[in-house]
């Protein structure tokens, strides 16, 4: 229990997503529910109005992630829930959102797949269409929390991040981790730190809208503060305006990824990984197996370890290449046909050996299952 | 590690997920770690349901339920689907109403009848998962009766307190008079 008396309370993942939202200071949700995600939806259209914000239930999960973008222009915190199916139908306007440099967040919590699937079945089928899923060069951060708790207080990171960046934030979560209760601390108010997107410091009349301080990122100004500007999707200069010029778009797309990717530092739990001559690598909930599999093949003097991507994009690239030049072997268990493995490979360079372990039947990937593997590449 | 894996199966619409999360908040009332998780069919009534819990002193990782040390089995369907994964020194609590043959098993089995004490005696069958809960703790000790009751007249609906008290003490009573058999 924690400390000065606070009482942990059950809760879902997707409940905590919803108390980590209304914590970061959410202001408009658009969705379209759809399971394992609806009760987010469900949580803060209960909630939200209470707290002075708005929540619609779209038409579709198109519409319902263009008024995300619409909403955060207008300087709302905004938000979108949904799974698979609609991750997909997001992904234009996700790009557009990336583009237009539209600080948002959306949650997707990962079912099997492809289509509609086992609708109420885990997967982590995801993991290369949250790096991938809208088309061209473009900046992602994606996290993946592994407990309720985590849930919590990743939804809050997510904010931070879309605010800090000006671009949109994935909270990858899965089915279980998303419909487990278990026990959490709820943070009070004073303890969270929240993140504000910049806002312009020169009068209306001398804005440049998509001119990047030194950091990469341009100040933000509110539709309906008499910053009066052009937002497009159409490759844009400093202006905000399309001129159709190559030398624009090289310019501007490298600066989109070069914001995330010169700034953002890889978030990582590492456990036993000191002395590991294994590396079992694992995200989401099946990074809960792999935490009992380390501790079950520690009890039979294997020396294995954990390392746990939370932002799953950017990658942890420096742990993975530094490990690689220590360990034997990297396990690498996923629900899915193998897509974190291949950021493993990658990584790695061949200088230790990659095994992949995946499950595709529904199931989470158990200890035991994990342990063996552990046991096969010793 | 005193780690208790508990599932409790039947079909959907009778409230074993809505038991499960029951206990599992009276474990956290308690001050332990819980677990609760639930699978289910797309349907809203009468497909196969089960929720599991893991009630434990220290952190709990892996979050399903494997090889419980409890099955209660409110259909017969469900009773004959999981009572392979059941320990041998574990503990069987199966509805009398819907459980007809009981498997071959080396648990110990405790054949009760909840649904039909839920319907003569409270005249309402919805409670029988609040009739199963009382018993399935009082047999087991997952749980005290204090943090249970709390948890219970938390989490259901205003209005029906006292009905799911009744129906709590009743399960209890049940449970009890098994045990001084």
């Amino acid at each position: 229990m924690g400390e000065n008396d606070r009482q942990a309370v059950l809760m879902s993942g997707n409940e905590a997503c919803v108390e980590g939202a209304l914590l970061a200071g959410i202001r408009f949700f658009a969705g379209y529910p759809i399971t394992p995600s609806t009760e987010i939806a469900e949580g803060l259209a209960k909630r939200l109005p209470r707290y002075g914000g708005k929540f619609i239930q779209m038409e579709d999960e198109i519409a319902s992630m263009a008024a995300v973008v619409g909403a955060s222009l207008a300087g709302a915190k905004a938000m979108t829930a949904t799974s698979g199916p609609g991750f997909s139908l997001k992904q234009e306007n996700i790009g557009f959102a990336a583009m237009a440099e539209v600080p948002c967040v959306v949650v997707n919590v990962q079912r099997f797949g492809p289509s509609t699937g086992l609708p109420t079945s885990p997967a982590q089928g995801d993991i290369m269409q949250a790096r991938w899923g809208t088309h061209g060069d473009h900046p992602v951060i994606a996290l993946m929390p592994a407990s309720v708790q985590e849930c919590l207080t990743l939804t809050v990171e997510a904010f931070n991040l879309a605010e800090e960046y000006r671009t949109p934030v994935i909270l990858l979560m899965d089915e279980v981790v998303g419909h487990m209760r278990e026990g959490i601390l709820l943070p009070r108010k004073e303890e969270i730190v929240l993140k504000e997107r910049k806002k312009p410091t020169v009068p209306p009349e001398e804005y440049l809208p998509y001119k990047a301080d030194p950091d990469g990122i341009p100040p933000m100004a509110n539709f309906g503060d008499g910053y009066r500007y052009h937002v497009t999707g159409l490759v844009h200069d400093e202006t905000g305006f399309p001129r159709g010029r190559g030398i624009d778009g090289d310019r501007l797309v490298r600066r989109l990824v070069n914001k995330v990717k010169d700034n953002f530092v890889p978030m990582v739990e590492e456990y036993l990984t000191e002395d590991a001559e294994i590396a079992v690598v694992a995200c989401g909930s099946v990074a809960r197996s792999a935490k009992r599999a380390v501790d079950l093949g520690r009890e039979q003097g294997i020396k294995v370890g954990l390392v746990r991507p939370i932002s799953i994009w950017p990658f942890p690239e420096k742990v993975i290449r530094d490990l690689a030049e220590k360990v034997k072997a990297f396990v690498v268990p996923e629900m899915n046909l193998g897509q974190v493995v291949l950021e493993v490979e990658r990584c790695a360079c061949g200088k230790a050996g990659v095994y992949g372990l995946n499950r595709i039947d529904a199931e989470l990937i158990t200890p035991d299952e994990i342990l063996t593997k552990i046991q096969e590449v010793k | 590690m005193a780690q208790l894996e508990i599932r409790l199966s039947g079909f959907g619409g009778q409230g074993l997920i809505t038991a499960g999360i029951i206990l599992a908040d009276a474990a956290i009332k308690e001050g332990k770690q819980a677990v609760q998780s639930q699978s289910y069919g797309p349907e809203a009534r009468g497909g196969a349901s089960k929720a599991e819990v893991i009630i434990s002193d220290t952190t709990i990782d892996y979050p399903k339920v494997k090889e419980p040390a409890v099955l209660l089995a409110m259909s017969q369907e469900a009773c004959d689907k999981y009572i392979a994964s059941l320990r041998d020194d574990g503990i069987l609590i199966v509805d009398s109403y819907y459980v007809k043959k009981i498997p071959e098993t080396r648990a110990r089995v405790y054949s009760l009848p909840i649904t039909e004490l839920a319907r003569d005696k409270l005249g309402k069958v919805i409670v029988a998962n609040i009739v199963a809960l009382g018993a399935t703790v009082a047999i087991t000790g997952a749980v005290g009766r204090e943090a249970l009751e709390k948890a219970v007249l938390s989490r259901v609906p205003r209005g029906t307190e006292d009905l799911n008290r009744e129906a709590l003490a009743l399960g209890w009573q049940l449970g009890r008079e098994q045990l001084e058999k």
